[in-house]
């Protein structure tokens, strides 16, 4: 019976560089993990009391992978790079196998997600775009410009008749992923952004994205209240947007944290923050079917999972992790998530007693 | 204090109003009301050599920028491209400049064994080892000291700064040579005449104020007074060159090359000063103090410095001007190697890098390594000392030498360092 007030650590895998991303194969009985200066690697989970075994997906990138897709039919894994590439394997066998490398993005892609149908991929990347594939073929269907700054997270909604993306201001996007069309400029989520007038840097953008089950709610996750951007002084926070939201967005000139209060009041926003958060930056956010949210923070303030009611701003519960996490995988079971570490450790955490 | 025989004496101050008034207010706004002609430039090149400084605040990664590590465990996401010389690599953050470096050299074994702000602030800009704010004077005011032509009427030292420190102390040099500050790139502050104010009842006035002076100096000169004569005259001069500082007189075209963001306006502030002959400039781009998300920090910084930067470098080189401008990209320290747990990393003074180029000295070059991992210097460890030694032996300015002040002699650079002669060689 799932209790987040009884998560726990089952697994633990010392990988030795620091982590970067994760996501869980669909049967659960794989993890797929990516570091700092190493290819990613598949984790095939054993019984307890049986040490994992870890493959490497090797080849097709020159530099770290930032976000990985798994296919629903878990038989490909398609990695994007920092080195603008999207990278597929076929990962029916033990060993994974290289299958198509894409020049995909100029810059870093930053995020990709797979439709619910496996059908397609989004990706978006620091060529202000965001792009349709088609899984199987690795063929580009669409080309949707529209963001004037690096889109940091692009999902699926649900139901698979949308994709959305967020950029560096907290601008989200609808697209239909089909027509390759923009459908609508859902709300800029002010809290999310900041330029910082002391260092000169605009510090924000979506670190985490992620809808509830029936796609009435979009979260996404990142830093706010920011008072210094170079030393990572902010607080971890996720904001939810309903997905029928009425406000019509607009280009943002709030600059204080009153104003933007006052902004995403008005826009029917809802912001999550842990009781007592720490500094840092929410890198991972899921919707838990048992009817709440998971947000994974970290930066100065350590690393933490939080659960938050949908009814509720602050979380009902919180839990110390023992390093910063970097991204969080919810498990298609929804009995446990993993956490990629900055540490070099991959941990997994069961949601119940 | 008696007054400084080496520096601008009040002889050299009468002369120059002198000249001044002679030549009249229109003489003196010759220079600033000059376009930038191949005629002006040519000018210049037969006057002394200029030093432009590119301050990059906070510490600027030489992993993200000039000594970059790819594959390695410390090399961070970007990669290493080439650049116009062949065999020479820089990030890939560097596009632009990397068509540019046959014109520059690279020094990737700086180890000032210093991580803190302020001090590799002031050790940098002054060439000295962990020296008090006001012990030594900085490299602009050197440089003006050094450098400056005689009868020369814009500041020697000038400091564009949108943020960073602020200008540079002239320290026993005298406040003369000390620096004026741009800040946001306005023009310096007190330039402009106040509003009722005549162009003929100020000039009756200075003259009033001037014949009070010379009579009081007759009798009690001192080097505070001549500090003073020399502020008067100073705001004088510029009353009437402020056009110089007006960096809107430049074309679209040029305005579009470098780009309407701060510091591509501060670059373009840069060229037009150099073209005017200004000894010393130093544009600061602020902020690389990147101990969080380094990597899409210095996506943004140095996406601001590369083409405007890159865009100098070529306007400087196609105008004539490069081969008597000193060109130095600085910071106080670098970034460490050792990635931390919120994507950033710290202040590192172990083994990091600079880039130096024009006024003859080596292009093209690297001087020094580290080693696969960037963590310590292999070869060729120097540090701001040997760097304040070159940059004023490429300007011909013997860094061996002491200055004169008030009956004590004061080395020019660190007496315990030398150049790089690679680079001058």
């Amino acid at each position: 019976m799932i209790d987040p007030t009884k998560t726990h650590q089952t697994l633990e895998y010392k990988h030795g560089r620091p982590l970067l991303a994760v996501r869980y194969a669909p049967d659960g009985k794989a993890i797929y993990f990516s570091a700092e200066n190493t290819p990613p690697q598949k984790l095939l989970l054993a019984g307890e009391g049986t040490e994992p075994t870890v493959t490497p997906l090797e080849g097709g990138h020159d530099s770290w992978v930032k976000s990985m897709a798994v296919l629903p039919d878990g038989d490909a894994v398609i990695t994007a790079g920092y080195d603008g590439r999207l990278v597929w394997f076929d990962v029916r066998e033990e060993k994974p196998r290289l299958v198509r490398v894409v020049e995909a993005h100029q810059g870093w892609v930053r995020s990709v997600v797979a439709s619910p149908d496996g059908k397609l991929l989004a990706s978006c990347g620091n060529d202000n775009l965001v792009r349709i594939w088609d899984a199987a073929e690795g063929r580009e269907l669409a080309v949707l410009p529209g963001h004037a700054s690096h889109v940091y997270e692009v999902a699926w909604r649900p139901d698979g008749t949308a994709v959305v993306s967020c950029d560096l201001k907290g601008l989200i996007k609808e697209w239909d992923p089909v027509a390759g069309v923009l459908r609508r400029d859902i709300v800029t989520a002010d809290a999310l952004w900041k330029y910082d007038t002391t260092f000169r840097a605009e510090i924000g953008g979506a670190r985490s994205i992620g809808f509830n089950a029936d796609g009435s709610q979009l979260a996404v996750g990142g830093i706010t209240k920011v008072s210094n951007a170079f030393a990572g002084i902010g607080t971890p926070v996720i904001v939810v947007v309903d997905w029928d939201q009425p406000a019509e967005p607009t280009e943002s000139d709030n600059t204080t944290e009153a104003d933007k209060q006052t902004a995403a009041q008005a826009a029917g926003l809802k912001q999550l923050e842990g009781k007592g958060a720490g500094n840092g930056v929410c890198w991972g956010v899921a919707w838990h079917p048992e009817g709440f949210w998971i947000g994974q923070a970290g930066g100065g303030g350590g690393g933490w999972l939080r659960f938050f009611k949908a009814d509720a701003s602050e979380d009902f519960h919180a839990m110390k992790l023992p390093a910063n996490g970097r991204g969080m995988a919810l498990a298609a079971d929804a009995q446990s998530v993993a956490v990629a570490m900055a540490n070099g450790y991959l941990r997994v955490y069961a949601l119940h007693a | 204090m008696s007054a400084d025989p080496a520096c601008r004496s009040v002889e050299h101050a009468l002369s120059r109003r002198r000249l001044l008034g002679g030549m009249g207010a229109g003489a003196l706004g010759m220079c600033g009301g000059l376009a930038a002609t191949p005629a002006l430039a040519e000018a210049v090149k037969r006057g002394s050599k200029r030093v432009l400084v590119v301050f990059l605040h906070g510490g600027v990664s030489q992993l993200e920028s000039w000594d970059p590590k790819p594959g390695t465990d410390t090399g961070g996401p970007f990669r290493a491209i080439p650049t116009s010389v062949p065999g020479t690599h820089i990030s890939e953050l560097l596009p632009h400049t990397a068509k540019q470096m046959h014109r520059l050299s690279i020094i990737r074994s700086l180890d000032t064994k210093n991580g803190d702000h302020g001090r590799g602030q002031r050790e940098m800009i002054s060439g000295r080892d962990q020296p008090a704010p006001l012990d030594y004077p900085s490299l602009g005011a050197v440089v003006a000291k050094t450098s400056t032509p005689a009868g020369f009427s814009l500041p020697g030292h000038i400091l564009i700064r949108g943020a960073g420190t602020g200008p540079g102390s002239a320290a026993y040099l005298g406040p003369q040579f000390a620096g004026v500050a741009m800040n946001d790139g306005k023009p310096p502050e007190y330039t402009a005449r106040p509003d009722g104010l005549t162009g003929e009842d100020d000039r009756r006035r200075a003259a009033l104020r001037s014949r009070f002076n010379d009579r009081f100096a007759g009798r009690r000169r001192t080097a505070d007074t001549d500090a003073y004569t020399f502020s008067y005259d100073q705001a004088l001069d510029l009353l009437d060159q402020r056009e110089v500082f007006d960096v809107t007189k430049e074309s679209v075209r040029d305005h579009d090359r470098y780009g309407s963001h701060e510091f591509g306006q501060h670059c373009l502030l840069a060229r037009r000063l150099l073209e005017r002959g200004v000894p010393f400039v130093q544009v600061n781009h602020s902020n690389y103090d990147t101990h969080f998300e380094n990597f899409d920090f210095h996506i943004e910084q140095l996406g601001e410095f590369d083409r405007p930067f890159a865009t100098l470098v070529n306007d400087l080189t196609e105008r004539g001007l490069l081969e008597d401008t000193l060109v130095c990209v600085m910071s106080e320290f670098g970034r460490t190697p050792r990635i931390n747990d919120r994507y950033g990393r710290d202040h590192w003074g172990t083994s990091w890098s600079i880039v130096m180029g024009g006024a003859g000295v080596q292009s093209g070059g690297i001087i020094g390594r580290t080693n696969a991992d960037g963590t310590a210097v292999e070869d060729r460890a120097v540090d701001h000392g040997h760097v304040f030694h070159t940059i004023l032996q490429a300007i011909g300015v013997d860094s061996l030498g002491d200055f004169h002040v008030a009956g004590r002699d004061h080395p020019i650079a660190d007496p315990a360092k030398g150049p790089i002669d690679e680079l001058l060689a």
